[in-house]
This record gives structure tokens, sequence and C-alpha cells, in this order.
């Protein structure tokens, strides 16, 4: 009569007999019914999302964008690279809707041909950061000690180089293209993936259900794919949307720097780098639309990472 | 705390020497030599010229001699410019973009936080959406975009501020702001968020519940705490405003550094290149360096030895 003791010894009820207490019939059913919804880690991560709305805005403009870049350059009646010396320079109309350049070839297919380079270069850079990252973080978190010292090393030391400057050194070296840039960015890109990653493994091998998993006998290829990669996916996940803007935008500054794309091809950066000189002749439209969907793709992937990074964040759920 | 710097000037050292190797070789990797556009000069001509720029030496002796060289802070003549040494051009160039990068360092500093704790103290308010609307932009639109609207708006329809070059404070305020824009915008965020994680801490309550003044508790309790973020991005934030230098002083015909950088690119200048990329990285590695050490002074928690141990 633990319950009787306890209210003896307040002297709240000292005159109610033993008797009156009959214990409740116990429900099974009813004491482990699931009140909320159960939610694994990625579908509450994926309501938390819907819920911010320029996170969705900014995913919403994401896939526009990426749509117009496939059937962009098919919706427009100009061809990419085709010229056309009577055409030059006009401003948008129903004919040319962004407008024409100083060869009079269409700037809204144009655009969307950037769109497709621009945006290629993001994504293939953030998955090669991706790829090594991972796997050398996560060897290097994993093994922990004089492994991870002798790796960290490396890193510390790539880390510490001026990422643009070096990108600018092996594009001068392998002349420039597209395949220079996506090395160029690869080469000391992963390193902040590779830091993250070690991190979060560091933390997580210790923790408890990963020595059970060990206990267990389960091998290590399948801790690191079952125990340990999943639950660094979350900052993964906002490391790689912050890595394909900081991509894009390395590639226009490149462009910019006359070490871009080179013509006849285009992406928005040396788009925009042809439209600057000619804005002060008026011809906004040339600068404007590559520029006006660079930053609109900046401002989509800041804003989605921005949301990812709260929803992905167990700490935050409500 | 002195072991800790002892280490960090060694690692500082050989990332130096990493630069320095990475530049060295990249370069002379490149296919052609600096001269092939001069056709016309006979092969004994060229042949002497390659002797002066010692290019016709073997590999390891040019790469041994390009090391003393940066240890004595002498990076020769330059190839295409030859009556000018490298160290003319750092001269004469690093002073007018050290000018362009503190300014633009200082106002993205001070405006950044202070735009971030009124976002902060106005935490979803209309101010908040406003200060962080105005961050999320200055992210997004690339500088050289930012820069030729500031130039097109203001100097060319307004015709208020000049349009190009570097002569008086007039002259100095467009690019700075095309300049700082960015990096003004990452402060304010770092800074709002940090702000508000600070802003409902004990302490602050505490300060509260004493009744101290707001302007108290914000500068003097909150804000020296919520500064340390951005004191760890200031590293980062020196690099991307050195490397925007390049593009900016392109645009505003700034006669700094970065013009000798691109320039010595697109000719394939070597010595220039080696110098100031040398240089910039020294500039930066520096820099690193310097927060890392204010950020142990800063934040006593942290043990700086231990975290490199770790």
């Amino acid at each position: 009569m633990e319950l009787r003791k306890q209210h003896d010894n307040r002297n709240l009820a000292p005159d109610i007999p033993d008797e009156w207490f009959v214990p409740k019939a116990k429900d099974e059913d009813a004491a482990e019914a699931v009140v909320r919804p159960s939610l694994s880690y990625w579908q509450d991560a994926w309501r938390r999302l819907l819920k911010n709305k320029l996170a969705m805005a900014g995913l919403f403009f994401l896939i526009a964008l990426a749509f117009m870049a496939i059937f962009g350059p098919m919706i427009s009646p100009h061809d990419v690279s085709q010229q056309s010396l009577a055409n030059q320079n006009l401003p948008p109309s129903s004919k040319y809707w962004f407008g024409t350049d100083e060869l009079g070839r269409d700037v809204f297919a144009r655009t969307w041909y950037g769109a497709r380079i621009s945006l290629f270069v993001g994504i293939v850079a953030a998955m090669i950061d991706f790829a090594i990252g991972v796997i050398y973080g996560g060897i290097a978190g994993y093994k922990g000690g004089r492994t991870d010292n002798a790796m960290m090393r490396v890193v510390e030391i790539l880390y510490g180089l001026p990422y643009l400057l070096v990108v600018i050194l092996i594009s001068v070296v392998m002349g420039p293209g597209l395949f220079t840039i996506i090395f160029a960015l690869s080469v000391t890109g992963w390193v902040g993936m590779a830091r993250i990653v070690r991190g979060q493994v560091l933390q997580i091998k210790n923790y408890e259900f990963v020595l059970a998993s060990k206990t267990f006998g389960t091998k290590t290829s399948r801790i690191i794919k079952k125990n340990l990669l999943p639950n660094t996916m979350g900052p993964i996940i906002v490391q790689m949307t912050l890595t394909v803007p900081s991509a894009i935008f390395a590639e226009a500054f490149l462009s910019f720097l006359g070490l871009g794309i080179q013509p006849p091809f285009a992406s928005w950066g040396s788009m925009a780098n042809d439209g600057l000189s000619t804005i002060l002749s008026g011809h906004w439209w040339r600068l404007f639309f590559p520029a006006f969907f660079i930053s609109l793709t900046m401002f989509s992937f800041n804003v989605l990472g921005d949301g990812l990074q709260d929803a992905l964040d167990p700490k935050l759920r409500r | 705390m002195t072991g800790y710097i002892i280490k960090r000037l060694i690692a500082m050292v050989v990332t130096l020497w990493f630069i320095i190797t990475l530049t060295f070789f990249l370069m002379h990797s490149i296919p052609g030599s600096p001269f092939n556009e001069e056709r016309n000069t006979s092969e004994a001509v060229q042949r002497n010229m390659e002797k002066f720029y010692h290019l016709d030496e073997p590999l390891y002796v040019q790469y041994g001699m390009y090391l003393k060289s940066v240890a004595t802070f002498d990076f020769g003549p330059s190839i295409k410019k030859s009556s000018q040494t490298v160290n003319e051009m750092l001269g004469r160039g690093f002073p007018v973009s050290f000018e362009l990068g503190i300014v633009t360092l200082i106002v993205a500093v001070f405006s950044g936080i202070a735009l971030g704790i009124i976002a902060a103290l106005r935490h979803n308010g209309f101010i908040d959406y406003l200060a962080m609307t105005i961050a999320v932009l200055g992210i997004s639109v690339p500088n050289f975009v930012l820069a030729t609207l500031l130039i097109q708006q203001l100097a060319v329809n307004l015709a208020i501020l000049p349009v190009a070059t570097w002569s008086s404070p007039k002259h100095m305020i467009l690019p700075t702001l095309a300049l700082a824009t960015g990096p003004m915008a990452i402060i304010a965020r770092l800074t709002r968020s940090s702000m508000l994680e600070v802003l409902t801490q004990d302490y602050i309550k505490t300060a509260k519940a004493k009744g101290l003044s707001p302007v108290k508790i914000v500068f003097k309790h909150a804000l020296r705490n919520a500064l340390l973020p951005v004191v760890t991005v200031l590293g980062s934030l020196a690099a991307s405003i050195l490397t925007g230098t390049f593009v900016i002083e392109k645009i505003f015909a700034i006669p700094g550094m970065g013009k000798y950088f691109v320039e010595s690119i697109n000719t394939r200048d070597y010595p220039v290149i080696m110098g100031t990329t040398v240089f910039y990285s020294s500039i930066l590695i520096i820099m690193l360096f310097l927060v890392d050490i204010a950020y142990g002074v800063l934040d006593p928690r942290i043990k700086l030895h231990k975290k490199e141990a770790s």
C-alpha cells in the first residue's frame, strides 16, 4: 500500500480504510495505444517542410526551373545558336519573348539552354562532393585515432586554400570548358562535406544503438550503411542544397572572368557577362534574364536549404 | 595556447608551401610558352629570352629558384610587361585593393550586425521579415549583377555618383556597396539566428530581472556571445571579398591587384600569376589564422589545444 503510506505521511486522509482502494482493471490495449500518428523521421521532416511556405516556394521554383531547362529550348520557336543578322538586339516581343542578342540569337532559347548548363554544373558538382566527402569523412570519422588525424591534416590544408583562386588556376591550366569547371569545383569542394560527415560519424558511432549493433556482431559495412549514414543524412542534404548554388555562382564567376563556358555554348554566367557590356546601350534584357534566373535559383536553393535545415533537425520537432 | 599557436603556424607554412608548389607546377603544365604569340622573333632571340627568365633550366632547378625568390619576397620581372617587376605591380595594386577590401569588410560587418540585431529584437515582426528578405536577396544576387544595376541606376540614369575609377570617396561608394551586400547578408543572417538563441538564455532573463536597460542587455550581455559565429565566418568572408574584388575592379576599372591578376591569367604571364596567387593566398591564410586566434581569445570556454587534439 504504497499510496496509503504516502497519504499518511502527508496527513491528508488518515481515516480511509484500505479496502476502499480497488486496483483499476488493466487495459493493455489502451495503455499501448499510439495517440500521435506514428511518423518516421523522413515523414516528419517532410510534414514540417510542407508547413514552411518559403521553402515550398523555393522547391516550386526549382521544379519549374528544372522543367523549363528540359523543355524550354523545345518550346521556343527559335534554335539556340541560330543567328539572324536582320534581328540583332531586338527587345522582348511576341516573336522573341526575351529579345535577341547581338548576333540575332533568341535570348529565350539561350536562357533555358544556359539553365541546363548551370543546373548541370551545380548538381554534378554537388554529387561529386557528396560521393568523395561521404566516403572520406565516413572513413576518417569511423576509424578515428591516427587515421582520422592524418586524414584531417589533409583536409585542413585543403580547407585553408583560397577556393576560387585554385579554381581559377585549374581553369587556366586545363583551358575553359564544362568539364574543367566541374573538375575545378570538385577538387576543393568535397572538403566541407568531408568535415561535416566526419563530425557526425564521430558523434553517432558512440551512441548505444551502434554499440548494440556491434554487440550482435554486425559487419562494419552494414553498420556504416544502416546505422551511421541514415543518421548523418540530414546535415548532408542541407550541405548539398548549399553546394549547388555556390557551384552555380562559381561557374557564373568563372564565365565572367572569361574562364567559363565558351561560345557557341551558353550558361547564365557567360550570358550575363556578354550582357554586361551592352547594358549601357540600353539592351537591358540581355543581362536581365540570365541574371534574374541566377538570382532566382540561388534564392530557391537558399530558402529550401534553410527550410530543410529546420525540418531535418530533430530538436526543432513540435 | 602557445603550443596551439605554434602548431597553427606550422600548418600555415605547410599550406602556403602547398599553394606555392601547386601554383608552380600547374603554371608549368600549361601547354605553350608565354612567347608563343611573338611569332616574328627568331629562334635565337626566343632562346635568349627563355634564358633570361630561366625557362630553359630543368623544372626542379626552376622550382628551387622559385622557392628561394618567394622566401625573399622577390617575384622577379613580369614577362609581358618587361619594364615592370611583379613586386612593383603588387606595390601599386595592393594599397588600392586593400582599401576597397577593408572598407567593404567594415561596411559589411557593421551593417550586417546591425541588421541582424534589429531583426532578432523584432522577431517575426515586419522589420524582421524585411531585414531577412534583404539578406536573402543579398545572398542571391551575384555581385557583378548588383554592380551593373548600381552603375546603370545611380551613375547613368540619375548621374549622382561617378561611373568608375577610384580617386575620391565619392568613387568608393558604388564598388563598396556592390561588394559588401553579399557578406553583409551572410553576417545579418548569422547574427540574427545566434542572437535569437542567446536571447532565450537564462542569464538574459536574469539581466532583465535585475532591471538593466534593454540597450545594456543587448550590447553588453547578449551581443558578445552572439557574435562568436560571426567571428568564425570572418575568415571565409574575407576570402570571398578578396576574390570579389577581381570582378568589381574589372567592372569599375579600379587599378587594384585584381586587374593585374585577371590580365596575367589571360596573357599567361607566369611570374605575375604566381606572384599574385601566392600573395593573395598568404593574406587569406594569415586572416584565417588570426580569426582562429581571435576566436580563442573571445570565447574562454574554448580550449584551443584541446580542439586541436580531438
